[in-house]
Formats: C-alpha cells, sequence, structure tokens
C-alpha cells in the first residue's frame, strides 16, 4: 500500500485547534501543522516539544564574556600596557570597571548573533531556500495539519480519511508519495 | 481563548478578516507606486545626493571643512550624531520593552519604528566615522593584530565603548528587525503574480513556510532577543552619554547623564516615530491599524520621557551652583545667558514646556496637534545636544582659549543630507516591505479587533 498524505486545511485557527484536539484524542499523530502565525497553545497538543534556542543563546553570550575578559586582559594588560590617565595597566581586576561596557556589549553581540544563527540553520531558513508549504494561502489565511500515513500504522488511509471528514474541514488534498 | 475586558478599546478597528489584513499591508506593494510616493522620493533622494555631495567634498578636503576651531572640536557633527541616535531608540525599545510588557498596541507600530531604528543609527554613524578624518582607516578601531608595535585600541575610552556599543546596537536591531519581516516577506512571495518579484520576495523570506515548530523557535527567539535588546537599549545611550561624562570638561562631568541621556533618547525617538506614522497611516490608509489610541499612548510615553527630561535639566541646574564648583556654575550661567542663550531657551521650550500640553486629552489624541508636537520636540531635542556639546567647551578654563562655533554649509549640508538618506531609506521601506507585522497583527485580531471585541460582549 502507498504512503498517503493528508492535507486539511482549515479556515479558522480554533476550528484548527478543535480538530487537532479531537483527532489526537482519537489516536492520530499529526506530522506538522503550517499556519500564517503562530497559533498559541497548539504545541503540546501535537507534540512539537519547547525549543532549546534559549539555552543556546545563554551559552552564546558566556562564550562571549569570556571572549571579552580574555581580549581586555591580553590587549591592555598582557601584550602592551599602556599608562592612559593613570589608570592601572598592570592589572585586569582593577582595570576591570572600564571594560565593563565592552564585555557586556560584547556578550550581548555574541548571544543574540550566535542565537539568531542557529535558529536560521535549524528552520532552514536561508536566503534562497525553497519554501515547503503545501499550499500558498497558509501564509495568508489558511491553517494546514498535515498527517501522513506511515505514521498512523495502525490505522488504515480510509479510516484516518472518516475520522478527518468529522472534523470542520474546508479543504482536504490526499496525495500519495 | 484569550479574552481582553471589555473596557480596553479596540486595537483594530471595524470588522477584518485575517485575509483583510494581509490585503491591506500587501495590496500597496503590489499596485503601482502612487504618485506622491514618486514626488516625496524624488526630493529625499535629491536632499540625499546633495548630502553625498558634501560628504565627498569633507573626505576630499579635510574635516577642516566644517566649521571646528581649536575650542570647539566637536560641534554639529557630534550633536547630529547624537539626535540620530537618540532617534534610533524608540523602535527597539517599542519592539523588545513593549514585547516583554506584553503591550499589544506595539505590533501595529514596531516594524516601522524599527525599520527607522535602523535608518536612524546608520545616519548616526555617519558623523563620527567622517570625523575620524581619514575614514579608510576606520578599521582601525578594531582590535585587530597590526604592525604598529601592536598598538591595541583603548579599551578604557568611552569612545572604544561607543564603537562596541553603536555596533552592537546596530546589527542586533537588524537581526531582530529582519527575523521578525521573514514570515511576513513569504506572505507577499505567495501572493505575488510576476515573477521577478515573486523570485525577489522568495529570497528575502529565506524559504520560511511557517511549521509549528518553526514558528514556536520564532516566538523564543523573539522573546530572548527582546529579552537581550532591553537592557542594550539602555546601555547604548548610557554609553553615548559616557563619551561626555567621563571627560572632565565642565557641563559635562555629571553622573546624571546616562538616565538623563536614556530617557531624552527615547522622547526623541518616540516623537520621529509619531511624525513618520502620521505620515503613513494617512498615505497608505492604515487607519484601521494605526489609530487615536496607538497615538495616545505614545504621546503618554512622550510626557513621562519629557518630564524626566525637563527635571533633568533642573537638577542639573540646581547642582551645578549646589556643588559649589565655579567652573561648573559658570558653565550653566553661560548656557541660559551667554552668547548661545537662544538655543537654550529654545530647548526649553521645545522640550519641557511644549510637551505638557499632552497632559490635556483634547491635545493627545488630537493627530494635527501631535504631529506639530512632535517635530517640535524633534526640533528641541538637537538643540538640547548642541546646547550640551557646544557651550561647555566653547567657554572652558582658560578665557584665552574661549571661542564660538560657526556652522560651514558643508556642516548644514551633511545634516539635511542624512535626513535625506533616512527619508529616502524609510520611503523605499514603505514601499517595498510590509510597513505592519502583519502575521504578528492576526494573533491579536480575534483578541483585540472590534467587532470580535462586540461580539464577545455579547455572550
Amino acid at each position: 500500500m502507498a504512503n498517503k498524505v493528508f492535507h486539511v486545511m482549515y479556515d479558522d485557527d480554533q476550528k484548527l485547534m478543535d480538530a487537532a484536539r479531537a483527532l489526537v484524542a482519537k489516536g492520530i499523530r499529526v506530522k506538522d501543522v503550517f499556519s500564517p502565525f503562530p497559533v498559541h497553545g497548539l504545541d503540546p497538543v501535537i507534540g512539537v516539544k519547547r525549543t532549546r534556542l534559549a539555552i543556546a543563546s545563554f551559552m552564546y553570550a558566556t562564550t562571549g564574556t569570556i571572549l571579552a575578559i580574555f581580549g581586555t586582559w591580553y590587549f591592555m594588560i598582557h601584550d602592551w600596557p599602556m599608562n592612559i590617565g593613570g589608570k592601572p595597566s598592570f592589572s585586569w581586576i582593577e582595570n576591570a570597571p572600564a571594560f565593563v561596557p565592552v564585555i557586556f556589549e560584547f556578550s550581548v553581540f555574541c548571544g543574540a548573533h550566535g542565537m539568531a544563527l542557529t535558529y536560521f540553520l535549524r528552520n532552514g531558513t536561508l536566503p534562497g531556500m525553497p519554501a515547503s508549504n503545501p499550499d500558498p494561502r497558509t501564509t495568508d489565511d489558511k491553517f494546514v495539519m498535515e498527517i501522513v500515513t506511515d505514521q498512523n500504522g495502525s490505522m488504515s488511509a480510509a479510516e484516518i480519511e472518516e475520522l478527518i471528514k468529522g472534523t470542520d474541514v474546508y479543504e482536504l488534498s490526499i496525495k500519495e508519495y | 481563548m484569550l479574552k481582553e475586558a471589555s473596557i480596553r478599546q479596540p486595537l483594530i478597528l471595524g470588522h477584518k478578516t485575517y485575509h483583510d489584513i494581509t490585503n491591506d499591508i500587501v495590496g500597496p506593494i503590489e499596485g503601482p507606486a502612487p504618485r506622491q510616493w514618486k514626488i516625496a522620493l524624488s526630493i529625499a533622494a535629491v536632499i540625499a545626493l546633495y548630502g553625498i555631495g558634501c560628504i565627498s567634498y569633507l573626505v576630499a578636503t579635510g574635516i577642516g571643512a566644517w566649521g571646528l576651531n581649536k575650542t570647539v572640536g566637536w560641534a554639529w557633527d557630534i550633536t547630529n550624531f547624537v539626535w540620530w541616535v537618540g532617534i534610533g531608540h524608540a523602535g527597539t525599545l517599542i519592539s523588545a520593552v513593549l514585547l516583554l510588557f506584553r503591550q499589544r498596541w506595539r505590533m501595529a507600530i514596531n516594524r516601522s519604528a524599527e525599520a527607522m531604528t535602523i535608518f536612524a543609527v546608520m545616519m548616526a554613524a555617519v558623523f563620527p566615522v567622517f570625523h575620524m578624518g581619514r575614514v579608510w582607516q576606520a578599521y582601525w578601531t578594531l582590535p585587530l593584530p597590526n604592525q604598529f608595535g601592536s598598538l591595541w585600541p583603548n579599551f578604557n575610552s568611552a569612545l572604544m565603548w561607543d564603537v562596541f556599543a553603536i555596533s552592537t546596537y546596530f546589527s542586533v536591531s537588524l537581526v531582530f528587525w529582519y527575523i521578525g519581516l521573514i514570515p511576513d516577506f513569504a506572505t507577499i512571495r505567495d501572493r505575488m503574480v510576476k515573477p521577478g518579484m515573486k523570485r525577489f520576495y522568495s529570497i528575502l523570506s529565506f524559504g520560511w513556510s511557517g511549521r509549528a515548530k518553526n514558528w514556536t523557535r520564532f516566538e523564543e527567539v523573539s522573546l530572548v532577543l527582546a529579552g537581550i535588546a532591553t537592557p542594550l537599549v539602555f546601555s547604548v545611550h548610557s554609553i553615548v552619554s559616557m563619551d561626555f561624562a567621563t571627560s572632565v570638561v565642565p557641563g559635562w562631568h555629571t553622573t546624571i547623564f546616562p538616565p538623563y541621556f536614556v530617557s531624552g533618547a527615547i522622547f526623541s525617538g518616540f516623537a520621529m516615530v509619531l511624525t513618520l506614522l502620521l505620515i503613513m497611516r494617512k498615505t497608505m490608509r492604515l487607519e484601521a491599524y494605526i489609530h487615536v489610541r496607538h497615538v495616545e499612548y505614545m504621546n503618554i510615553v512622550i510626557i513621562v520621557t519629557g518630564s524626566i527630561v525637563g527635571v533633568a535639566y533642573l537638577t542639573e541646574l540646581f547642582i551645578s551652583w549646589y556643588s559649589g564648583v565655579e567652573y561648573e556654575a559658570y558653565a550653566f550661567i553661560n548656557r541660559f545667558s551667554g552668547p548661545y542663550s537662544w538655543s537654550y531657551w529654545m530647548m526649553m521650550t521645545c522640550n519641557v514646556i511644549s510637551p505638557q500640553l499632552f497632559w490635556f486629552k483634547k491635545i493627545r489624541t488630537n493627530l494635527a496637534a501631535t504631529f506639530v508636537l512632535s517635530i517640535v520636540v524633534n526640533i528641541g531635542m538637537w538643540f538640547e545636544r548642541f546646547v550640551i556639546i557646544v557651550t561647555s567647551i566653547h567657554r572652558d578654563y582658560v578665557p584665552g582659549a574661549w571661542g564660538e562655533f560657526h556652522p560651514s554649509g558643508i556642516d548644514v549640508g551633511m545634516f539635511v543630507g542624512t535626513i535625506g538618506i533616512f527619508f529616502t531609506l524609510f520611503l523605499l521601506f514603505a514601499r517595498y516591505f510590509p510597513v505592519l507585522a502583519l502575521n504578528e497583527l492576526k494573533t491579536i485580531l480575534k483578541v483585540s479587533g472590534e467587532s470580535y471585541k462586540k461580539e464577545a460582549e455579547k455572550h
């Protein structure tokens, strides 16, 4: 039996939510949802885990802090100490208050850009990438739920179709792949 | 579903559907360019070209082409720099701080405010960069391995902190803005029929598909970026103020500077946002999304920050006398009664008195009055920087070295030129980019849309 993919379209986020709840309660696994905007509360229903990007950002920012501390010590204390207005050029810790702004800015720089790059790479959104939404209307006002048969081994395609039709569907397209 | 108290006024007027929002924002991009836009762009571009001409002349001649002299070594250039950076503070404040405070009204204005921020910071950077004189050596501000000894930049210096602060602020604001733009570019891409335009927006949208996981990441990234951009907003103008406060010039050497500059920056930034938005909502027919309520909220921010600025002026004045330092006292007496007293009184009128008019509900909900006052505030804030910079250094410790500053044609040309470049960029943005965060607006439609709120009240 060929695998089938169901693209179930809804015309309202509330209808989508209700349908997702109903289908998941009946044991269907929803592969993905394409929506024009974030539908709040949908993720736990369809089993999308919380992203770890915030943790990544913290690690990038900490890297930035360490690099900036090392840099200020190396440039100002170790490699070429200079007497500037009598500021302590022999000890990093005594000169540290003057380095706070740069350390802070560099931490933010690394935290923000590191996270943004990770976000682009993990999403697969990079310049020139092709879009993969099944219908152009999903970036306007329609919501599409993607269900595939091979993730729902216990049910036949006809059974899945039956359950889907029980929800407030706007359009349904079934494709074999 | 989330319900908003019925006492809160709706943020989106009339009956709109998700599709209407897309149509209202993307429609103007698809249609032919309006005549008014072409005229405005031509005027802005001519002024911009004149500014670029002045900059080229400055680079070819040296910064002696400015009206600076031995006494007044910083004048219009740094005034313009601080003015533009200050204006550049509203965008990230609106998108970051108001996001953390869950202010829904920010969604109608954050996109254009951020665009304004980015363009304003670009204009700000023009002045210190060209003030270096040999602009092709601007990269010397970076700690790169070199053959001079090895001579590193001085990380004790507030000017060096500024390099880091402004570049971090600019690049983080840019990324924040662009991450928000990607889903909206995807909306435009999926609507476009002309293949060239479709290709253009397809590249800009980075292949965004709006999967559930993408949106989870999107929201997390927005929140974390807002969290780290918030201290960034405050740090940037604090550091700009330290360019002055860490010196020993009477009138500059005060600890009040960082909070005073930050509130001044937010004050001028909101004024510029209002100036731009009031024109934009009219010409692009966005009255349903940006209406009196939004303007009133921004005017309230202007009263608060304007009053903080007013208190700071008076505190400064009082402390100059109370400190018992005669140089400090003289700097302030000279400000309000010396040769530049006209600029001091101009600043006081525009920044302290005029925003107080917004206490009257009639005035702060009147769009024409708001438009006029927003321009008045922008003028006042330019004079504030001029007063701080020029009046403090034109008469310092040694009377023999006293002097005055007269702007040259290149000074004026560069300032006016940056306004031209700024408006050219903003007009291009308004024509080709989604001017409202349309997909984010859809998330608040059912909560804060007028017809939906009325419907909810019936139940």
